[in-house]
């Protein structure tokens, strides 16, 4: 098999770091906060690797869009066993504009450009929590989209997907290409090996600019305002006697 | 000066419990430390012991009872008045505070007092002090060598609700708080300002800063900033008459005389009980990295250790090791953890690094593991720098100790050797209880030269025992090693103290304690051999 996999890593702010608002109210901190690759996507990665690993799939290409520091994400998918990276550099107030209607025009190209035969991404960044890059991408190549996965097995040219979806599980079909989002019951991640970790440094990352590809990244929306959640209120203890 | 700080202490102070940052960081750690959350209640019964009713520790160790009253009608109206509506007679809420987590230790306490103030601890003991009542003074209950539990029927007291933080300078770093706060919130509270607190250990999601000034705890970041004995700048503690010592300073230079303080730290509640505490936290660090390595064979492990000294110098901020055996127990008995690496290793070391500057970390971390890789002493490992991969591998190493208690009895040793000998105890113990003993493991802060080595048996074993002790402890003594590298005497190491400290030290703290205690009430049976 001669399949290629296009894999998409965002940097988001670590999981467990607890997010501030900026006291402009346009945003979030994120200066000297601790970054890591989005969850999701690490599932992701970890699902294209798999299919190497099961000779179904020949090369995995990981990319993602955002500022420089987007190339340690890549390298993190790298050392996991991703072969070669794709930044595409998008820094600033761009950045801050980014929205998944645009990010999944990008991917739609480097699809296209890559010739890949199935694009994985994470089902949401829980950054933003859109949960439409997967879907967008899908509609832009006009591919079938596969979201949810908590199970992706390769049969005969298509794709026997299990997806996750209210009150249980749905078993569907998709043709060769497709769009697959990841579900968190999918796989667990592995963690990437020292010796892998070094190689991962000689691996290729194709530097790009929203240019090269010829996306439209004018802002489509506008933030108003960022708000903290309300602080939960304590409750109080009811005494009596349970039924 | 001692009234200033009790006036402080009941207006001043910040809530934890209001304080509304905490709620997201414990969830994440929750999971990481579930049965240390509610001491002795939520598995006391069956949950991972499978053993009966535990044996009292008088009985099973015979112990004499020392000379002291008995609690009357009268005492427990006289405790009603000093704090009322926080004393504690019912035996089943007392049984969680009568044994200790590991199960290895059990008294008969009837009363368990719940003091808010340093004038409500110092009006029961002298109450207790006139009426020769002998008492206990009890955190968050997490520690290894019964220190904290009542041997008979000693009055508990207990530091739950003195948790309020009194000030925290954001220039200095120097936090002044009540004995009774919990140390994972002091550390997130700090954290909040730019400061780590200087102590962090397994336990941390209950134990309190009281009991960790009183045994010196040690704990993983020792080898970064040091023992207690450096960081706590200022104690507030009350002896057993009731008398209320104010060393509660915040300064980092204080040399006017005695530096009565220290008599506080690591005496395990015999000299006073300690109600205040003012700590130096250094900056937080911006940069974090986790590296989890596996090595072929000790000598490694030791060669790697020099080689993250030489090449990660003043980033190097944990240098843990484990055997094989740890990782073993841990897949075995935790669900959900398990080791990073594919191939078993005979043991492994954790290294963490804490920088300023994530690049510059990361470049001298990856400079130092491709010397290591090239030169051999590591044959395969993982860097982890996302939160949660750091957590999974910390988890990894913190949650050994839980692991082995459902092996069903646990044995546990925490020595000081030489680092070259640190791991020789273990083979030599090993060897000697192979046909007795479930299994053995060595593990602990190679950095500081302090082995944890700990033996199960299915249920408390007495010849496994007396195969164990003495030998360990004389093998210990031959080797230049302290018995007690950072959990104390308590009650279960207090007859071998001989091994590690000179006749005329051991008799100055008997001096010591005449002086601070002279009727002896202050947690007798524990720390000093003899009458006390």
């Amino acid at each position: 098999m001669s399949m290629r996999v296009l894999v998409g890593v965002k940097r988001v702010i670590d999981y467990a770091v607890k997010v501030r608002v900026k006291p402009d109210k346009m945003g979030v901190v994120t200066d000297g906060v601790k970054h890591s690759m989005n969850p999701f996507d690490e599932i992701a990665v970890e699902e294209a690797i798999r299919l190497k690993e099961k000779k179904i799939v020949k090369e995995v290409v990981a990319v993602s869009c955002g500022p420089t520091q987007s190339q340690e994400t890549i390298r993190t998918a790298l050392a996991m066993g991703c072969d070669r990276g794709i930044h595409v550099e998008i820094t600033g107030k761009e950045y801050e504009n980014l929205q998944p209607f645009h990010v999944s025009k990008i991917l739609a190209k480097i699809a296209k450009e890559e010739d890949v035969d199935m694009v994985i991404l994470g089902k949401q960044a829980i950054d933003g929590d859109n949960n439409q890059t997967g879907q967008m991408t899908a509609a832009v190549l006009d591919w079938p989209q596969a979201t949810f996965a908590s199970e992706v097995k390769k049969n005969n040219g298509d794709l026997t997907v299990t997806r996750e979806v209210d009150g249980g599980l749905e078993t569907i079909n998709v043709k060769l290409p497709a769009v697959i989002t990841t579900d968190l019951r999918l796989n667990e991640p592995r963690y990437a090996t020292l010796p892998n970790i070094m190689k991962a440094k000689k691996k290729p990352i194709a530097k790009k600019t929203v240019a090269d590809y010829d996306v439209d990244i004018s802002p489509r929306q506008e933030v108003l305002s960022v708000e903290d959640p309300p602080v939960r209120e304590a409750g109080s203890k009811i005494i009596g006697n349970t039924v | 000066m001692i009234r200033g700080v009790i006036s402080k202490l009941g207006k001043g102070g910040v809530s934890l419990k209001n304080y509304k940052c905490f709620q997201r960081q414990s969830l994440t750690t929750e999971w990481l430390y579930p049965s240390y959350k509610q001491p002795g209640v939520s598995f006391s019964t069956s949950t991972c012991c499978g053993s009966k009713d535990l044996e009292l520790t008088s009985v099973r160790y015979n112990v004499e009872r020392g000379n002291y009253s008995k609690v009357t009608e009268a005492d427990i109206a006289e405790f009603a008045k000093i704090v009322p509506n926080r004393l504690v007679t019912d035996a089943d809420e007392i049984a969680g505070y009568n044994t200790d987590w590991l199960r290895i230790v059990k008294g008969a306490s009837q009363v368990l007092l719940k003091p808010k103030t340093t004038k409500e601890v110092s009006a029961i003991l002298k109450h207790c002090n006139n009426r020769h009542l002998a008492v206990v003074p009890q955190g968050g209950n997490t520690g290894l060598v019964g220190g904290s539990v009542p041997v008979f029927d000693e009055i508990i007291i207990s530091t739950q609700l003195m948790n309020n933080i009194i000030s925290l300078d954001d220039l200095s770093g120097t936090l002044v708080c009540q004995s009774g706060c919990v140390l994972e919130s002091l550390d997130n509270y700090v954290s909040e300002k730019g400061f780590i607190f200087p102590l962090d250990l397994g336990a941390k999601g209950s134990c309190h800063i009281g009991g960790n000034v009183s045994t010196n705890a040690g704990g993983l970041r020792l080898l970064r900033y040091g023992s207690l004995h450096g960081s706590v700048l200022g104690v507030e503690a009350v002896l057993a008459d009731g008398r209320v010592i104010d060393c509660l300073s915040t300064l980092r230079k204080d040399n006017t005389g005695y530096d009565m303080k220290q008599m506080f730290i690591g005496s395990e509640g015999t000299l006073g009980m300690v109600t205040a505490v003012s700590v130096l936290c250094p900056t937080r660090p911006k940069a974090c990295n986790v590296a989890f390595l596996g090595c072929t064979n000790f000598a490694d492990v030791l060669s790697t250790f020099k080689s993250a000294k030489g090449m990660l110098g003043e980033i190097l901020s944990a240098f843990e090791f484990l055997d094989h055996q740890c990782i073993e127990v841990v897949e075995q008995h935790l669900d959900g953890v398990k080791s990073p690496l594919e191939t078993d290793y005979p043991f492994y070391v954790l290294i963490e690094t804490s920088g300023s500057n994530a690049e510059h970390d990361e470049e001298k971390l990856n400079q130092f593991l491709e010397s290591v890789m090239s030169k051999g002493t590591v044959q395969d490992g993982t860097v982890a720098t996302d939160m949660t991969k750091i957590k999974a591998i910390w988890g990894l190493r913190e949650r050994i100790a839980e692991a082995l208690l459902h092996d069903g009895y646990c044995y546990k040793y925490d020595i000081s050797l030489p680092i070259n000998k640190i791991y020789d105890l273990v083979e030599v113990m090993r060897n000697r209880l192979e046909k007795t003993a479930v299994r053995s493991v060595g593990y602990g802060h190679l950095g500081d030269g302090n082995l944890h080595y700990n033996t199960t048996s299915r249920e408390f074993n007495k010849d496994l025992y007396g195969q164990i002790e003495p030998f360990i402890f004389e093998w210990t003594a031959q080797h230049k090693g302290s018995i007690s590298a950072e959990h104390g005497m308590g009650f279960m190491k207090k007859n071998y103290m001989r091994y590690s400290k000179s006749e005329g030290a051991f008799d100055l703290m008997t001096q010591m304690k005449q002086l601070m205690d002279p009727n002896g009430i202050l947690n007798p049976y524990k720390t000093l051999p003899k009458q006390y």
